[in-house]
């Protein structure tokens, strides 16, 4: 391509941005198992974290055949509940949406959607796939230990989590959790270090900040605060470790047990909260952010409508990054602490919904007067946004320390937080495996499967967790393994739990079908072509497809315009990929 | 939370300047044509950048540390632990390590392999003498009968101290590297930059354990004091 320089007095950037030294493999084993390339880790990252999140899957439907049908199954007795309902939690929460979001979309967007040919470290991004499939492997060993995973919580709130009444407590399950974890933070920070410098030195030429797709500043906005936030759990986990090991009280306060004193005292529990939800609140964000930005890029391409407010988009992502380092003390509102601070946390957790809600109009007022495609992305970007601002209201009542106070530890909380960081976020994950799925294989996925997948999900998800806010309103409580005979558990409230049972079931044979379509339209797919969806990110515009090693065959490409120009007026197709120049600069170009 | 609220507060000052600079204003959807790309011709080195990355992970880890300290402090089972005078001399001993270090990084500059190499060494040699130090003081202190579960402010003494020396062994591994790849050829543009990665880590290290000192020996206590009055 020649280059155009008609901007007179700009700066012009050089002719091509430095090639990185791509490493090149020489056997079977460092193509495909030992990779370095960024794509192949991003398969491996996701498979792993699936194949996880099937472990998950399978204790969710424990979970809820235990509370349907209380006393039938006897395999699940309480301490089994406690421990199935924290991994479930961890998994789903660390080793699944975090690592399907960034290590997954990340490792394989990021260098494509940049224009760069891959990751700017590679060793250090392959050592990161492989440090979490240790933590991962960590993680399952504890289910094989004796006494079995930890039955903490997913909080794993001292004292209680090292102490003999909690399964796993003086047995190996917490020491492996803990570990995984920090194995997991070790393993993060390589791939997040490269995800952030790829961005800031690896973008293509004329790839400016603002040109960058909204899935790239989601996802990367979000490891940013990953880098800064997980340090916090990595020392609560050191923490931990010390006193369970090695008798140390950071956390543990004075304490009997089974009438015995034992060695801790003057420790603080609510020293481990801090340090937590410091890490946690910006957790639901670094789940959240990638799939803003993903959910944005969907509905832009599949409503053939440019984005509504790019820039109060970017913006937004930003100071939702930004905020929500100074909200996590929300989570503590029932731990005793100073009402004033509960005034500060409330109202900034308040604010975030300000540029939340800006991100929720542009979505809608991008679909407005679009061009709007009901396909399997659109269907589940839209599933997003309805199941998005759901949750979020329903954030609002448990932000106000007044309304969270008496809903606090019911089941309105397992409402909220699964609509608005467990189905939203997985949503999006789905809309995008079924965009990006004919990249990254070159066919697309079954439609007929993708539609019965989507809506039983869809509105099997709102069977499961739209009946828990009632339930929370008449005060069931969360984590409780049997709710016996109180008062306030009315007759309603055992036919809602076997119905919300029923769902679950029902929505989880769902993902097997998702499973199986991934795997059969690996052969059977139709052939899918290099852009099916006329879309005008840089990933569609590859030479080959699936991109080979190095994405871009000899030249990287040249960023002309932002990622959004859908049906321009007067453009021949009602798209213009990024790297298309000018049309004026066309005739100069042929001119010269 | 303090300690660490301010150390954001500075990364975040650090990204909004660097934002600021990134025509976040701009308006794409107007703006065709590659010449709206204003980035420099010589880019910084990517490791570089990483390394800068890196280094704020490490101070949120750090600084996460410290705001736990802090928080533990105010219990009232709290009772502050002599520190042997021997850390004095590993002070000065990793001071010598960085100093000689940023003295490698400008004499490879300069093209005087020779000395580069011997300076490398020599930080070598101090940043491992650092790390013996630091276990000797942690015997003595052991012997003294200041065993890591006795009171939380042993246990954070050991803590941090391990973990600072566990970012130490890692950036002697690094610099072992350099160091032989030194050895075996000539010193070119990638070990110059490699030499200048490790003097900065070595700048950062040597930065943290002054904070920590600082706070172990107990002067940090006007700042701790200060805190809980903002706080309060």
């Amino acid at each position: 391509m020649v280059d155009v320089r008609s901007g007179i007095g700009e700066a012009v950037p050089p002719a091509e941005v430095e090639d990185v030294e791509l490493y090149h493999p020489h056997s079977w084993w460092t193509r495909y198992v030992f990779s370095q390339d960024a794509k192949i880790i991003a398969i491996q990252y996701s498979t792993t974290a699936i194949a996880i999140g099937m472990v998950a899957l399978v204790l969710s439907w424990l979970i809820r055949l235990q509370l349907g049908f209380p006393g039938t199954f006897e395999l699940i007795d309480a301490e089994r509940y406690y421990q199935f309902i924290t991994m479930h939690g961890m998994i789903m929460v660390i080793y699944l949406l975090t690592a399907l979001f960034l290590g997954g979309f990340g490792n394989y967007l990021i260098p494509l959607m940049v224009g760069a040919r891959d990751m700017v470290f590679p060793y250090a991004n392959m050592l990161s796939y492989w440090i979490y499939l240790l933590a991962v492997l960590v993680l399952a060993a504890s289910f094989f230990a004796p006494g079995g995973p930890t039955g903490a919580g997913w909080t794993l709130y001292p004292p209680q989590a090292i102490l003999s009444n909690t399964p796993g407590g003086r047995d190996w399950g917490i020491i492996l959790m803990l570990s995984s974890l920090i194995i997991f933070i070790i393993g993060f920070t390589m791939g997040g270090l490269n995800y952030v410098v790829t961005v800031l030195q690896g973008r293509a030429r004329g790839m400016t900040l603002m040109r960058m797709p909204l899935t790239v500043w989601g996802i990367i906005t979000a490891t940013v605060m990953a880098l800064l936030a997980f340090p916090a759990l990595f020392v609560a986990c050191v923490m931990m470790l010390f006193d369970r090991l090695l008798g140390t009280s950071f956390f543990m306060p004075a304490i009997a047990e089974m009438g015995e004193q034992l060695e801790y005292g003057g420790g603080s529990p609510i020293l481990f909260q801090h340090l937590f939800w410091f890490f946690g609140h910006p957790e639901v964000y670094i789940v959240a952010l990638p799939a803003f930005g993903i959910v944005s890029d969907l509905i832009s391409t599949h409503a053939r409508k440019n984005i509504f407010g790019y820039r109060m988009m970017v913006w937004a992502i930003v100071i939702i990054g930004a905020l929500s380092f100074v909200v996590w003390a929300h989570h503590m509102y029932v731990s005793g602490m100073n009402p004033y601070f509960g005034f500060f946390f409330a109202t900034t957790t308040l604010i975030i919904a300000v540029p939340t809600a800006i991100k929720v109009y542009n979505w809608v007022l991008t679909l407005w007067r679009g061009d709007i495609h009901l396909t399997l992305p659109m269907l589940f970007a839209l599933a997003f946004i309805v199941t998005f601002v759901n949750g979020g209201l329903t954030g609002l009542f448990l932000g106000n320390v007044v309304v969270d106070v008496p809903l606090s530890d019911t089941m309105f909380v397992v409402a909220h937080f699964h609509m608005v960081m467990g189905v939203a976020p997985i949503l999006v994950i789905f809309g995008a495996i079924y965009h990006w799925y004919p990249k990254v294989t070159g066919r697309m996925l079954n439609e007929a499967l993708g539609q019965l997948h989507f809506w039983v999900t869809f509105l099997g998800a709102y069977a499961i967790f739209f009946p828990m806010h009632y339930l929370g309103l008449v005060g069931v409580p969360r984590r409780y393994h049997e709710l016996g005979d109180a008062s306030f558990v009315t007759d309603s409230v055992h036919s809602l739990n076997a119905f919300i049972s029923v769902a679950a079931l029902i929505v989880g044979a769902a993902q097997i079908v998702f499973l199986f379509n991934l795997v059969w339209s690996l052969r059977h797919g139709r052939e899918a072509g290099g852009n099916p969806w006329r879309a005008t990110t840089l990933e569609w515009q590859t030479p080959e497809t699936p991109p080979p090693h190095g994405n871009w065959g000899k030249e990287l490409p040249v960023v002309y315009r932002w990622a959004y120009d859908y049906s321009v007026p007067g453009a021949p197709e009602d798209f213009i990929p990024q790297n298309q120049p000018a049309p004026g600069r066309m005739s100069h170009e042929a001119a010269s | 939370m303090t300690v660490v609220m301010v150390f954001l507060a500075v990364i975040a000052v650090i990204i909004a300047w660097w934002l600021a600079q990134q025509r976040l204003a701009s308006k794409p959807w107007l703006e065709v044509g590659h010449t709206h790309d204003h980035r420099g011709i010589e880019p910084v080195p990517a490791a570089k950048i990483g390394l800068g990355v890196f280094l704020a992970v490490v101070g949120a880890l750090f600084t996460l540390f410290i705001s736990a300290y802090f928080m533990r402090m105010a219990s009232s089972d709290w009772s502050p632990m002599p520190l042997p005078r021997f850390l004095w001399i590993n002070t000065g001993v990793l001071v010598v390590s960085s100093v000689t270090l940023h003295w490698a990084k400008v004499e490879a500059e300069r093209r005087n392999d020779e000395a580069a190499r011997t300076s490398l060494l020599v930080a070598l040699a101090a940043g491992l003498a650092f790390l013996v130090g630091q276990l000797f003081a942690w015997r003595a202190l052991s012997s003294a009968g200041y065993l890591l579960s006795g009171n939380p402010a042993n246990s954070f003494f050991y803590m941090i101290t391990g973990m600072h020396g566990l970012h130490i062994v890692g950036g002697l591994a690094a610099l072992g590297r350099v160091t032989l790849r030194t050895w075996d050829a000539p010193i070119d543009r990638r070990t110059r930059l490699a030499i200048g990665l490790c003097a900065t880590y070595w700048h950062f290290m040597l930065a943290v354990w002054v904070v920590l000192f600082a706070l172990f020996s107990g002067w940090a206590n006007d700042v701790v004091d200060l805190c809980r009055q903002l706080l309060t």
